[in-house]
């Protein structure tokens, strides 16, 4: 990869890591449209798999950008992929937590942790709705039901449920 | 895992009085990198019961607080969190060691399995154990979202209004699949408004804060 392409790169992702409320996964379409469509960095196999095996593995699912970023350009790819989506909103995260905290007591405030609250875990729900409704079958949606039971109502290790339902898919019964 | 004093509550109700906190910065890039290391499809649930039922360094009202600031905000949310309990328990530099603790192995790890998968994305097993987890993982989000939902018992909107607001956002995003940023703008704005109304009014009925 030139140092010209390179630098584009970096500053298309540092672009959308201001845009991407609500995770990283809400920009991959126009991560899919510079990487694959415009540069031809990627193909739509790897582009797909960069997103699979970071859900699948261990870790924050941000981490898919260094997958693509590594498939593109190697280490330095995942380098500047993952720096460019992170520095900017973190930057913006540890300013406004600062700033809202110092000022927690104020109406404004307080007004909006309360009004936000139902949304956050309305948004939870929809999350994993949305996750689940992706792969079809009732298997799935059973599987999807019991886990969201077994956190609820149980102290049952996360791992496990992980390992089971690993186990059930890989078995087939999924 | 030290256990919790005795009447502590066993499944995880930390009141603010029997809290603890991070030893260290250490402790915090430890506690993140093995909360991120068990986190298979989201760190979010892992990290809920991590921070607010082992380690006790959060209410799960904290909880709540922290994760609608780093929802509204850009970026990946569990790392906005991890960033912002950092910083609140030890500043910029525990901010720092969170986000590493979060981030570091993972990635690695993400980057092994890159250039392993390229080898056995062939096998129906491995896509089979994929697609297994990945239903797990989707049902532990919505358990974690069930765990909470009884922190807005105290929510100052009354737990009507909360339910009609979180049905609301769950009807616009899962079902009608619109774009997160309008529906959060929208339905945030009205939401903080009925807030800062109640608020105002509970204000004004009993000056005490």
């Amino acid at each position: 990869m030139t140092l010209e392409a390179w630098f584009a790169l970096f500053g298309h992702f540092l672009l959308l890591s201001l845009l991407s409320i609500g995770g990283a996964i809400t920009v991959a379409p126009d991560m899919h449209r510079v990487l694959v469509d415009q540069m031809g960095l990627l193909n739509d196999a790897q582009f797909n798999a960069s997103i699979a095996i970071a859900q699948a593995a261990p870790g924050p699912n941000v981490l898919f950008v260094a997958a693509m970023g590594y498939q593109a350009a190697g280490v330095l790819g995942a380098a500047s992929t993952l720096a460019g989506i992170m520095l900017p909103s973190t930057t913006l995260a540890f300013a406004a937590a600062r700033w809202g905290h110092a000022r927690r007591d104020r109406l404004g405030l307080r007004a909006f942790r309360a009004g936000m609250a139902p949304i956050v875990i309305a948004l939870l729900v929809a999350t994993g709705w949305i996750l689940s409704a992706q792969t079809p079958g009732w298997v799935h949606t059973l599987l999807t039901a019991a886990a969201a039971i077994l956190v609820w109502r149980t102290r049952v290790h996360l791992l496990i449920m992980v390992a089971l339902g690993g186990l059930a898919g890989a078995l087939g019964w999924v | 895992m030290s256990e919790p004093a005795a009447g502590a509550g066993r499944v995880g109700a930390a009141n603010e009085s029997t809290l603890a906190v991070p030893a260290s910065n250490k402790d915090l890039f430890v506690t993140f990198t093995f909360l991120a290391l068990q986190g298979f499809g989201g760190v979010l649930a892992v990290a809920q019961r991590v921070l607010c039922e082992q380690k006790r360094w959060l209410s799960k009202e904290q909880f709540v607080d922290i994760l609608a600031l780093a929802q509204v905000l850009p970026g990946p949310n569990v790392c906005n969190v991890a960033l912002m309990i950092g910083d609140r328990f030890s500043g910029w530099r525990g901010a720092f060691s969170a986000l590493a603790g979060m981030m570091s192995v993972p990635l690695v790890v993400v980057l092994i399995l890159t250039v392993l998968y390229a080898q056995y994305s062939g096998f129906p097993m491995v896509a089979g154990a994929l697609k297994g987890m990945g239903a797990v993982s989707a049902g532990m989000i919505i358990g974690t979202a069930l765990k909470l939902a009884p922190t807005l018992k105290q929510n100052p909107l009354g737990v009507p209004a909360c339910a009609g607001i979180g049905g609301a956002m769950f009807v616009c995003v899962a079902l009608l699949r619109w774009p997160l940023v309008w529906v959060l703008l929208a339905l945030g704005v009205l939401a903080c408004a009925a807030a800062a109304r109640r608020l105002k009014q509970a204000h004004q009925v009993s000056p005490s804060p």
